[in-house]
């Protein structure tokens, strides 16, 4: 239809028809552009929006804590006694928990994530890492539930074993087993630090006569120290928030402990605990979880972002 | 252009004497990579001992190829396949022999390489590697040979004050110096160049291919080189490569001014390539 009327009617009187349906397929083009724009837009906003919505409820909930109990004595109070009636709010019993569970699974992950990546960056033939990352993956898939329980029922009554005096519940078969957990994380973001060091470095290493060990630890390691330096960084931030291993395997009670072989409540498990009981809302009590709660996420955030602001310094090495 | 102002060129001056004694030869030396490409083709090419022999030929030709034989680069990588020999005098040893340990290969025979790699280390440490990967632990044998091999590469003056200091921090022809430095530190007996000054700026190429000429009293030297003014600049025998095959061995001032084939001259000349 198109072509016959541009064959019939004189030209003057065809372009604008041809122009304005041109325009209106245009139109009909951006409109659709910018719905789609709009709709990724949202997708986007949402994960922001909820960030923001956490640290407003927070803030606001901890501001209404903090009118009841002073700052200071949150900070320097050495017990940690909410629910009673002489109520004590010193966070520093929860946090020597989370400090030690987390020091105890540091221990197990450091080690061993390093020995990992090592292996996958220098050693292992391409069929044997494509093989072991998978599996070392699979590690970070398990629940935690299930490694809390593993914790309990597996690896406490092994470490009895070893230490008759060792009760049912603590820190030490807990933040074993939650550094288990962080293994894959430091393993893996050691190796990707690792594997990004050129070749270049390693034949100029090899060049030397030096074997792949050496190789691997005078020059692949300090050359990719930083990205290590960030996967610690990044599995102590893990380890920090990690809940249900501590729930489950360290017991409940706040403990102002350095000791791993004593049970202690981490700032996680009281939150869970508060959170499952039945205290009214709005008691000073019900609001620790919200000032634990900002307590924990600016350990985190502290830690990421040191952990990622050492992850970029290694990007631009090379 | 920059050599130039040393027209004398290197491969001249051994003119009528006669040939200095084998350091190396190749035997029919043919390697194939994993993927199943065959890189070179039966090459049988003498080195000889405190000569600087360039290997020259267009990209792809095999010369690097042919270089990392020299300290079984190549074993690094899984698949990689050598046939015939690499002879090392005056022990006749067969370098690419199966029961020879790559690692003893790379003790004798150093490197270094297209672009500077100093490792994220001090200088005195980068210098210190080899020594240090041998089990050396004596600081005054090291410090001793952290300051020859320093100054032997032109860059002691330039780094006495600041060995502490990282060694990257230094400017690209420093850089390769700092190479060229670890790499003798070892005292090898051959010193592979792959492409020294591919890149580094006139001024620094100018101050390697100085030092190269210096090294050869000292140590035998095989260079790859894009750069064709660069091989009659610093080498006394230059092999002409091309698609992994030897075209053409000599001395340079015959290969450059009167070469016995013609792909050679057609190179040379710059008709080709």
């Amino acid at each position: 239809m198109e072509s016959a009327s541009a064959l019939d009617a004189p030209v003057g009187a065809t372009v604008p028809t041809v122009v304005s349906e041109r325009l209106a397929r245009k139109f009909s083009r951006n409109l659709k552009e910018r719905a789609i724009e709009a709709l990724l837009f949202l997708a986007a906003f949402v994960s922001v929006f909820t960030t923001a919505g956490i640290v407003y409820i927070l803030v606001k909930e901890s501001l209404v804590f903090f009118s009841h109990v002073p700052l200071w004595q949150f900070l320097t109070d050495t017990q940690w006694t909410p629910l009673f009636a002489d109520a004590h709010y010193g966070i520093s019993v929860l946090l020597s928990g989370t400090i030690t569970s987390s020091a105890v699974a540091l221990l197990v992950a450091i080690p061993l994530g390093t020995t990992i990546a090592i292996y996958l960056s220098e050693f292992a033939s391409p069929r044997a890492r494509e093989i072991a990352k998978p599996v070392l993956e699979l590690l970070s898939g398990v629940p935690t539930i299930v490694y809390g329980y593993f914790a309990l029922l597996f690896v406490t009554p092994l470490l009895q074993k070893l230490i008759p005096s060792l009760p049912g519940f603590n820190l030490l078969s807990a933040g074993i087993v939650m550094g288990i957990m962080i293994v894959p994380y430091v393993a893996s973001i050691s190796e990707d630090a690792m594997r990004a060091v050129p070749m270049a470095l390693r034949e100029g290493s090899f060049a030397m006569g030096a074997t792949r060990l050496q190789t691997a630890l005078k020059v692949v390691v300090p050359a990719a120290v930083s990205g290590i330096a960030a996967a610690y960084i990044l599995g102590v931030s893990r380890a920090v928030g990690e809940t249900m291993i501590l729930a489950v395997a360290a017991g409940m009670q706040p403990n102002l402990t350095f000791n791993p072989l004593e049970p202690a409540a981490t700032i996680t498990a009281y939150i869970v605990q508060v959170a499952l009981g039945d205290l009214p809302h709005g008691s000073v009590g019900y609001q620790t979880i919200f000032a634990a709660g900002l307590a924990l996420l600016l350990l985190t955030l502290f830690f990421n972002l040191v952990g990622f602001w050492m992850r970029r310094r290694y990007r631009e090495a090379y | 252009m920059l050599g130039s102002a040393r027209p004398g060129a290197a491969g001249l001056t051994p003119d009528a004497s006669p040939p200095p004694p084998l350091k190396a030869e190749s035997r029919d030396l043919s390697f194939h990579y994993g993927n199943g490409f065959k890189a070179l083709n039966a090459i049988t090419m003498p080195v000889h001992e405190h000569r600087v022999t360039a290997l020259i030929g267009p990209s792809g030709c095999g010369k690097s190829t042919f270089l990392r034989c020299f300290n079984r680069m190549h074993d690094l990588y899984p698949g990689n396949r050598y046939e015939g020999a690499i002879v090392l005098h005056p022990d006749n040893t067969n370098l690419l022999a199966d029961d020879v340990d790559p690692i003893e290969v790379r003790m004798r025979v150093s490197m270094v390489f297209q672009k500077p790699n100093p490792f994220p280390k001090s200088i005195y440490e980068n210098v210190a590697y080899g020594l240090r990967v041998r089990g050396v632990t004596n600081k005054n044998h090291l410090d001793d040979k952290v300051e020859e091999s320093l100054r032997g590469a032109a860059l002691w003056d330039e780094v006495k004050q600041r060995l502490n200091e990282v060694g990257s921090n230094l400017s690209g022809g420093q850089q390769q110096r700092l190479c060229i430095a670890r790499a003798l530190a070892t005292d090898p007996e051959i010193l592979l160049f792959d492409e020294p000054t591919s890149a580094l700026d006139p001024i620094a190429t100018a101050s390697i291919e100085e030092l190269i000429s210096e090294l050869k009293k000292r140590v035998t030297i095989l260079i790859v080189t894009h750069n064709m003014q660069q091989a009659a600049r610093v080498s006394d025998y230059t092999a002409y490569m091309y698609l992994g095959e030897l075209i053409e061995f000599d001395r340079t001032d015959t290969i450059f001014f009167k070469p016995g084939r013609k792909e050679t001259e057609d190179y040379i000349t710059g008709r080709f390539g």
